[in-house]
């Protein structure tokens, strides 16, 4: 290539800015997390006032009922907010691709509760949950029934929070497999109509198995941003009822800002991140994986 | 668009369609007319359809900013009015950063071969999904005892543009590798540098992209909470972190914390009206064609 031989330092004057940011504001801080985890550190300490402690946070971590109870609540949100929004998300989606007016403004629509804070996310469904203001209350009350504890017991909590995320997440799903499903073959679905499919076998024999790799890299993507989910729990609930929502990133903050301890939520962090990197690199080599098999086809397609 | 045909369907379609909508938008729809509503409306037994709107509850946040003095109010809180102007403030200039470094280095990525390429493009998706939880500890080290920008706007600037760099970096990726390379080669022949080619003839080229992404940043920018928490001080205070120091556990007031909700939910609802196709793009760009 032409471009490179004339400037060799060019490419480096362009990445350096993003280069440093990114070198002292996030990969920095990331290495220096996991050192602090294994210190004995809180806040009013400089870190070289620290006490080096090697593993006992982590041995505290997993010794601590309240640390794994918050992993277990983790792990139980993300596996079924996951579940919830992929099954109808995409069943959405197969739903509503059809031919109709006023498909966009439906999309922009959908896309609303993504776009605005999780903060008031929260705010409004503490607000809907209000056990004597909030419309569900009032609702039910009205028709006679009594209210229900929406965040006030634990596993009503879990669930309201549950609720939360679906409604503010399912969007983002059934706008990635419309995307996908708008971009299908339309020759393979045409071929099958006239074989005689009925919808039902066209959707499970064409489409989805067409979709799948969006629908597994959609997925992971959701799986990564559900261990991120914060701002709407810390609202709606604060961890609360007990522990019974206190999911990893609000234990991370409260230990930090108010157990004080920096070192076990390094620890944690730590963790948390690695579940995360393991999530990351089955995606990308998925992709990777997904790129060598056209790249085959396309070999022997041309070929043939 | 107002030739083409529509398919017809049958009225239960619609019906689920509208319940769709109902479900999408109620929410939002709900903190608008609490925002609008008096306590003692949000408070009664009573139907909710039926009140008076009033703006008083905007008027107790934004007093600040007001040329009169609401007459309901006995002192001015300018906390809002503050937090208000340092979003504003962060979300801007952090998402000007962002993307000016942030293309410069998507397109050094694309265009130029050279040592390292592939390791760079690797490390920019692990960091895509760190989550500010994972920095919150060393950022507050850092910035407090090593850099010493704790509670000033530049420290929560800082933050935010390394937070989005990645996936700025990752999005206009996709775009610039549509950018026809003979373009800048012809532009090379009539004697531009590679800064000129960059900014004259590559950037026009993509503003999609750069759409997308600004959105995306100052989105997050704009919404985030637990560093801004962390890093903040009384004077530098976004709107969520004054958001959550206002919620007690009793007695909160609705009518007024929903205005500031509101006011927090405009801006990104207004940009999801105006750009919306952009943002389905960017957000469709990484997993439907990778």
């Amino acid at each position: 290539m032409s471009i490179a031989s004339t400037n060799r330092m060019t490419p480096y004057l362009f990445l350096a800015p993003a280069g440093l940011v990114l070198a002292f504001a996030l990969f920095y801080p990331i290495c220096y997390m996991i050192y602090a985890s294994f210190l004995d550190w809180n806040p009013s300490q400089r870190i070289g006032e620290a006490e080096f402690v090697g593993l006992r946070n982590y041995f505290k971590l997993f010794g601590d009922d309240a640390f794994r109870e918050s992993m277990g609540v983790t792990l139980k949100f993300a596996a079924v907010v996951v579940t919830i929004e992929m099954f109808l998300g995409v069943g959405l989606a197969l739903l509503l691709d059809r031919n109709i007016r006023g498909m966009s403004v439906l999309r922009t629509l959908f896309i609303l509760p993504m776009m605005i804070a999780p903060i008031v996310v929260g705010l409004m469904w503490r607000y809907m949950y209000h056990p004597t203001v909030g419309i569900f209350n009032k609702t039910l009350k009205s028709w006679g029934f009594d209210g229900i504890p929406w965040l006030s017991d634990g596993s009503w909590a879990f669930a309201s929070v549950v609720i939360a995320d679906v409604w503010q997440w399912t969007p983002f799903i059934f706008i990635l497999s419309l995307a996908a499903l708008q971009s299908l073959p339309a020759s393979a679905i045409e071929a099958s109509k006239i074989d005689g499919a009925s919808d039902w076998q066209q959707i499970i024999y064409i489409k989805l198995p067409l979709m799948l790799p969006v629908l597994i890299v959609t997925l992971l993507l959701r799986l990564i941003d559900s261990f991120k989910v914060l701002e709407v729990i810390l609202v709606m609930t604060n961890g609360g009822p007990g522990l019974s929502t206190e999911i990893l990133s609000l234990r991370i903050n409260r230990t930090a800002s108010e157990f004080r301890e920096l070192g076990e939520a390094a620890a944690m962090s730590n963790l948390l991140l690695i579940v995360l990197l393991i999530l990351t690199f089955t995606m990308f080599i998925y992709n990777k994986a997904q790129d060598a098999r056209a790249a085959r086809l396309r070999a022997v397609e041309e070929e043939a | 668009m107002s030739t083409q045909t529509y398919d017809r369907q049958n009225p239960a379609f619609y019906a689920l369609l509208i319940a769709l909508v109902v479900m999408a938008i109620g929410p939002i729809y709900l903190m608008l007319t609490t925002s609008l509503k008096l306590n003692i409306d949000i408070m009664s037994d009573s139907s909710s359809l039926l009140f008076m709107p009033t703006l008083r509850n905007y008027e107790t946040a934004l007093c600040d900013f007001l040329w009169y003095e609401p007459e309901h109010l006995r002192r001015c809180d300018p906390t809002f009015g503050r937090a208000l102007t340092n979003s504003l403030i962060i979300g801007l200039i952090s998402t000007a950063i962002t993307l000016i470094i942030g293309t410069m280095a998507a397109y050094a990525l694309v265009r130029f071969r050279f040592m390292g390429r592939d390791v760079v493009s690797i490390w920019t998706l692990m960091m895509r999904m760190v989550p500010p939880a994972v920095l919150l500890v060393p950022v507050f080290g850092i910035w407090t005892f090593q850099f010493g920008i704790d509670g000033s706007r530049g420290g929560i600037i800082l933050v935010y543009v390394a937070l989005n760099l990645p996936f700025v970096i990752w999005i206009l990726q996709s775009f610039i590798v549509q950018v026809p390379i003979q373009l800048e080669e012809a532009a090379r022949m009539d004697g531009a540098g590679p800064f000129q080619v960059f900014f004259l003839v590559v950037l026009p080229l993509i503003k999609p992209g750069i759409a997308a992404a600004s959105i995306f940043t100052f989105r997050v920018a704009w919404n985030e909470f637990l560093l801004a928490n962390a890093l903040a001080d009384r004077n530098s205070r976004t709107v969520p972190v004054t958001i959550v120091n206002s919620l007690t556990e009793f007695d909160i007031d609705w009518g007024v914390i929903m205005a500031t909700g509101m006011l927090l939910a405009i801006p990104p609802i207004i940009f999801t009206f105006v750009a919306s196709r952009q943002i389905i793009t960017g957000m469709t760009a990484g997993a439907v064609k990778g």
